[in-house]
């Protein structure tokens, strides 16, 4: 199931260099090129043999984890996603978690007390969630916090004057492990208006499908029967409810990782945030196609792992689904 | 039996009518449609004032007393009118989303019903294209799209359009599969009506509620990503009035403290997207009420 979607991926990836407009040797060549030049990139990219040759030659590279060199800056372009993905995955799964930790309980109240003000007030607050343009959001979060109040950073990922080790990449894992305790509060402070604007869309949706699911639960007999049997309201919603009104969240979790990227893309410019969605806006700018083959490559894989990862959690939440 | 003779849309008026939410939206979404139709007329000033009024710009609207008068909500930082552009906006948004879920809908209901319909490969081979391009977050392959097709506000339109398609093709292709179950079905093919008729007359028209309703929220949506194209300088091109375009010249004098410029557009923005989306909400719900959240 895997395998042909990420062939069929690739063949969209690959197609992009191809359908644009415009002779793709001249496009890496650049506009002035003389015809040797040209003709020099037709051979070694081997442009001139036909298309499905010309395909499996890519695909055997990015088999190899190569997608070739931008033609802006002529490093490669795998070496440049992995420089900046930590910052957008760290950007992802921060806005993630105040997605989830906010989303799932206010679902779940929302649905144990339904008409209840607590209920229209979140329900309210999440249809907005996900009506407002997360650019936006981050325009006003910084607006607000960073130039009007001077709380937090309005750009960057840390402050020009902190130093930090690059160990792993991951500037909060890097500022932990050697101890730099400046450094980390600069990364975290930097950190906290992108991910909230990213995680907002995100958090709505995930207390609006919590909200359903669980009403959905909650009208089944089994509730009834525990409800009959004595059990306390708290045990009722807590222990039985919540667990299985779980599968459609874990869904939407895994299908806002998708938004969450997409996201990232536009969170990322706003806050001059040096990320891959930040790279591949700068790649289309420029018509960098290999920078831009790689980034869609790149962002199709993960999300087609979360979503495996999301089968995978299925089986643990509810033990009666089986992957055989 | 007064009501039996209720027809249809009556019927869907009504319940919709109980729902304070969707009146709500509809009031949001008449207004942005008649500032869309009227807005040559109830603009207050030229929204591209042409040579541009350079000394007015990044005045504060009505609520300083540095404000330039007739700008009720202050000049962007080419000293034009932001009102009258987010009322000229308003043209642009709905055209465009307008457009791509024309798009999604009449690539979707082709894809959709052939596929759900007729079943076997053809459906097979569809829903593995679906999942490819499923494999990707939305935006991202409009970004890919409009990297293909060149940067512009009608190549945005077809790229959203084209992103839509395969979600739309698949809430009909499901629909489809349901009402080609149903008797009327089985009695159309047992009279001899042609495939033809029997998808034009009976499958499509019956598996239209879910399309209407994934419609509106696509509007939604379509209007988002389209704002999202325009800022990040993919779509409409300046000098179009375009709500995210607007956003994407303005945000950087929110340092100098000129907000109005970067804040309006995007209320703009939010408003009409929350009124597509509470009234898919509402549809739903006055549609199948077993689908009620």
């Amino acid at each position: 199931m895997l395998l042909p979607v990420l062939l069929g991926v690739s063949i969209i990836a690959f197609s992009l260099i191809h359908l644009a407009p415009g002779d793709p040797a001249r496009a890496i060549a650049g506009e002035h090129a003389s015809p040797q030049v040209i003709h020099a990139i037709e051979e070694k990219y081997g442009l001139d043999k036909p298309l499905y040759i010309q395909y499996g030659i890519w695909l055997k590279q990015i088999l190899h984890g190569d997608f070739g060199r931008s033609i802006i800056s002529h490093e490669y372009v795998t070496t440049e996603i992995w420089d900046r993905f930590p910052n957008t995955f760290e950007l992802t799964i921060l806005a993630l978690i105040f997605a989830i930790l906010i989303g799932l309980p206010a679902g779940i109240v929302s649905a144990s007390k339904q008409y209840s003000v607590l209920d229209y007030a979140s329900m309210g607050i999440a249809i907005f969630g996900i009506s407002i343009p997360v650019f936006w959001l981050g325009i006003m979060l910084m607006m607000i916090f960073g130039v009007f109040l001077g709380w937090l950073p309005i750009a960057g990922r840390i402050d020009v004057l902190c130093s930090l080790d690059r160990i792993t990449g991951f500037m909060v894992l890097d500022s932990i492990i050697t101890g730099n305790f400046a450094a980390l509060s600069s990364v975290l402070r930097h950190l906290i208006l992108p991910a909230i604007a990213l995680g907002t869309i995100p958090m709505a949706q995930i207390a609006r499908v919590t909200r359903s699911s669980m009403l959905e639960v909650l009208r089944q007999d089994f509730i009834r029967t525990e409800r009959a049997k004595g059990l306390s309201e708290r045990m009722v919603i807590y222990k039985h409810a919540v667990r299985n009104a779980m599968i459609p969240v874990v869904t939407v979790i895994g299908l806002n990782f998708g938004l969450l990227l997409a996201g990232a893309i536009l969170t990322e410019t706003v806050f001059a945030w040096p990320g891959v969605g930040r790279y591949v806006i700068q790649g289309v700018y420029a018509r960098d196609y290999p920078v831009v083959q790689g980034c869609v490559m790149f962002f199709a894989l993960v999300f087609v792992i979360v979503n495996l990862i999301t089968d995978i959690i299925y089986t643990y939440i509810d033990p009666r689904i089986h992957y055989a | 039996m007064e009501r039996k003779r209720e027809t249809r849309t009556k019927e869907l008026l009504r319940r919709l009518s109980y729902n304070k939410a969707a009146v709500f939206s509809l009031a949001i979404i008449l207004i942005v449609i008649l500032c869309a139709i009227l807005a040559p007329f109830i603009a207050p000033n030229d929204p591209n004032p042409s040579p541009p009024e350079l000394y007015n710009s990044l005045k504060p609207g009505f609520w300083s007393q540095d404000g330039v008068g007739g700008m009720p909500l202050g000049t962007d930082m080419l000293g034009r009118c932001v009102l009258s552009r987010i009322i000229y906006g308003a043209r642009i948004s709905l055209t465009a989303a307008i457009v791509a879920v024309a798009i999604a809908m009449l690539l979707g209901i082709t894809f959709g019903v052939l596929a759900g319909y007729h079943g076997g490969w053809v459906d097979s081979t569809f829903m593995r294209i679906v999942d490819i391009m499923f494999a990707f977050p939305a935006l991202l392959l409009a970004i890919a799209i409009v990297a293909v097709l060149g940067r512009g506000l009608d190549k945005a339109m077809i790229a959203i359009g084209i992103v839509y398609t395969p979600q739309m093709a698949r809430i009909i292709r499901s629909s489809v599969l349901y009402v080609r179950e149903m008797e009327y079905i089985e009695a159309g093919k047992a009279i001899g009506s042609s495939n033809r008729r029997i998808i034009f007359r009976h499958v499509i028209p019956n598996s239209m509620s879910p399309v209407i309703v994934y419609g509106t929220l696509m509007m939604a949506s379509a209007i988002l990503d389209c704002a999202a194209l325009g800022f990040l300088g993919l779509g409409a091109q300046p000098p179009t009035p375009e709500w995210g375009a607007m956003l994407a010249r303005s945000y950087q004098y929110i340092v100098a403290g000129a907000w109005w410029a970067a804040t309006f557009p995007g209320i703009a923005i939010l408003l009409t997207v929350l009124g597509f989306n509470l009234a898919g909400d509402g549809l739903r719900d006055a549609l199948d009420p077993r689908l009620k959240m």
